[in-house]
């Protein structure tokens, strides 16, 4: 048994994929956590900024939502909403969403709205807050959901973000200029998409896992010819995580 | 400090709200999840058992559900509900939408912001690039018959050609809002009526210029010569200020920048108790119902969690809280 949790692996797959330097949108949840772990260890010189407001805050503690107190604190500018979104879609900006969500499918697009039928669902979820705003204007997105195939579904019962659309070149004849997802991070593996059909692909899978096992969690065709192995989290990383960045456990439970 | 009658629009929670809040009112909530909703009001709202409200909000969170439980709500437009890991959908609003008892419209937080900024700006509409080919554009929430209501648009957004931009270029069209009223909790409000945020202002601005009436509650009231000598930091004029309510912690169990944390006892209990219909009923009759005024309910919410709360002046928060 691996001496690491699947969120833990979650958040460092994530934050390895964050370049030096980026531009980084976080949501609440997992997003915030990986998009601490980046610039605590793998990104030293990313900006994490916020939709409602807050860029570059100190993040001393970890925030558990977008709107806590802590994305305030020790910020260069605290300002709202529609000031923030305009950086997120600054055409001259880098940048990175981090996103969550209970279903996506095969191109990414993603569901936080409802499970069901909308007007009457089984399962309402929180909606969209800034999530379709960050996949419809960031430059890249990556997104977090946990591998099952009640989550990687053929068909969304909402769709709430648009990641490749229908594939192909369906997202820029929708009236995008930029943007779409670049990654999924599950808790089994990374998944990316296909540079011409859009389709995902399993590119990783963590240590102790097997492409099997991804494609029999996943409720759409796969391909895992790809696949390499995800090199298991480093003392170092685990280190951080646990002790600098969540040490309430607060997201990693 | 000073409080004076602030230019006579100081008031008790109770009379504003009964003076600037009806039956079927379009009220817009500021603040944003677990931060400076306004729940003193809200609170007063369900005392006085004004109903059949329309909610329209971007994210949010504790005021929201507690509206939405207590029955005061028929209408929401809004773009998110959830405290995070307090509840990561709101309780209370959850089961009202899977109940089907609530008409729910669904935006997205950019999509919000820009319809209160239109409705600022006295524009009919505003265009964005967000959410294009989403459902948020193809499924509706309302019913013909609410789009017929005068204040409800006629549609919930159009996906139309951008008239200045080359063939194919899309944008969504968004109706503005002006909402009858907004309810925003404010740190410091001058004794002129100039209102003062620290922090994060969210899209409280866009929506108290938006609004037909405006009514503030906040921590402190100070002469308003001190928030003269700093300007920049003051975000609304005192005449767009119809009211304002004096009401420390007014904003508790979510947090006030620079004032307190929010509560993470509070949100946690209240979190568990608003998942059945009985046990919220007894949360409102201990909490809303049962404490004469907001000195009564900081009194219940007792000196120990409100000393754990307070938050560092410089961090803004509470370092070090549990929040588990």
């Amino acid at each position: 048994m691996p001496d690491w949790t699947s969120r833990e692996m979650m958040a460092i797959a994530a934050g390895r994929l964050v370049e030096d330097g980026a531009l980084i949108f976080a949501g609440t949840g997992l997003s915030m956590l990986a998009a601490v772990v980046a610039k605590r260890i793998h990104a030293p010189h990313a900006t994490i900024f916020f939709e409602t407001g807050g860029i570059a805050p100190a993040l001393k503690e970890l925030p558990l939502a977008v709107g806590d107190p802590r994305v305030m604190s020790g910020a260069c500018l605290n300002c709202g909403l529609i000031e923030a979104f305009s950086f997120l879609a600054h055409r001259r900006l880098d940048t990175l969403a981090l996103l969550g969500a209970a279903q996506i499918d095969r191109h990414g697009n993603l569901n936080s709205t409802a499970i069901g039928d909308y007007r009457r669902p089984t399962h309402r979820l929180p909606g969209s807050g800034g999530a379709c705003d960050a996949a419809s204007l960031a430059a890249g997105v990556i997104i977090f959901v946990q591998h099952e195939k009640r989550r990687f579904v053929p068909r969304l019962d909402y769709l709430t973000s648009p990641g490749w659309l229908a594939g192909g070149d369906s997202r820029a004849r929708a009236g995008y200029v930029r943007g779409g997802p670049r990654a999924v991070v599950s808790d089994l593996g990374v998944l990316r998409f296909d540079a011409t059909s859009r389709e995902m692909y399993l590119a990783e899978v963590y240590p102790g896992i097997t492409a099997e096992q991804v494609t029999a969690n996943t409720g759409f065709s796969l391909d895992d010819s790809r696949a390499r192995a995800s090199d298991p989290p480093t003392e170092r990383e685990l280190d951080i995580l646990r002790r600098e960045v969540d040490p309430q456990r607060l997201i990693l439970g | 400090m000073s409080t004076g009658d602030v230019q006579g629009k100081l008031m008790s929670a109770a009379e504003a709200v009964a003076r600037f809040v009806q039956r079927g009112s379009q009220v817009a909530l500021g603040g944003f999840t677990v931060n400076r909703n306004p729940m003193l009001l809200a609170r007063e709202i369900v005392r006085q058992g004004i109903g059949d409200l329309h909610l329209v909000v971007h994210s949010h969170g504790q005021a929201l559900d507690l509206l939405v439980g207590a029955g005061m709500v028929g209408r929401l437009e809004i773009a998110y509900a959830g405290t995070g890991r307090f509840a990561p959908t709101c309780p209370c609003f959850r089961r009202a939408a899977e109940s089907g008892s609530l008409e729910i419209e669904d935006y997205s937080n950019f999509q919000m912001s820009l319809r209160f900024l239109a409705g600022s700006l006295g524009l009919p509409f505003i265009p964005c690039r967000s959410g294009l080919g989403t459902d948020l554009v193809r499924r509706e929430g309302f019913s013909a018959e609410t789009r017929r209501s005068p204040k409800v648009a006629s549609r919930k957004m159009i996906e139309a050609e951008d008239p200045f931009g080359r063939a194919g270029g899309k944008v969504l069209l968004l109706p503005a809002l002006n909402p009858d009223v907004a309810l925003i909790h404010a740190q410091t409000v001058g004794d002129d009526g100039t209102v003062r945020i620290k922090g994060l202002t969210f899209a409280d601005v866009e929506q108290a210029r938006s609004a037909g009436a405006v009514v503030v509650s906040c921590e402190e009231i100070v002469p308003a010569r001190r928030l003269r000598r700093d300007p920049n930091q003051n975000v609304l004029p005192p005449f767009l200020v119809d009211a304002v309510v004096l009401a420390p912690h007014g904003a508790h169990p979510t947090a006030c920048h620079r004032f307190y944390d929010y509560d993470p006892r509070h949100l946690r209990r209240y979190g568990e108790a608003a998942r059945s219909v009985e046990d919220f009923r007894d949360y409102l009759r201990e909490w809303v119902y049962g404490p004469a005024d907001h000195e009564a309910y900081l009194a219940l919410v007792g000196p120990d969690d409100l000393a754990a709360i307070a938050a560092d002046p410089r961090l803004g928060y509470a370092p070090g809280l549990d929040r588990r």
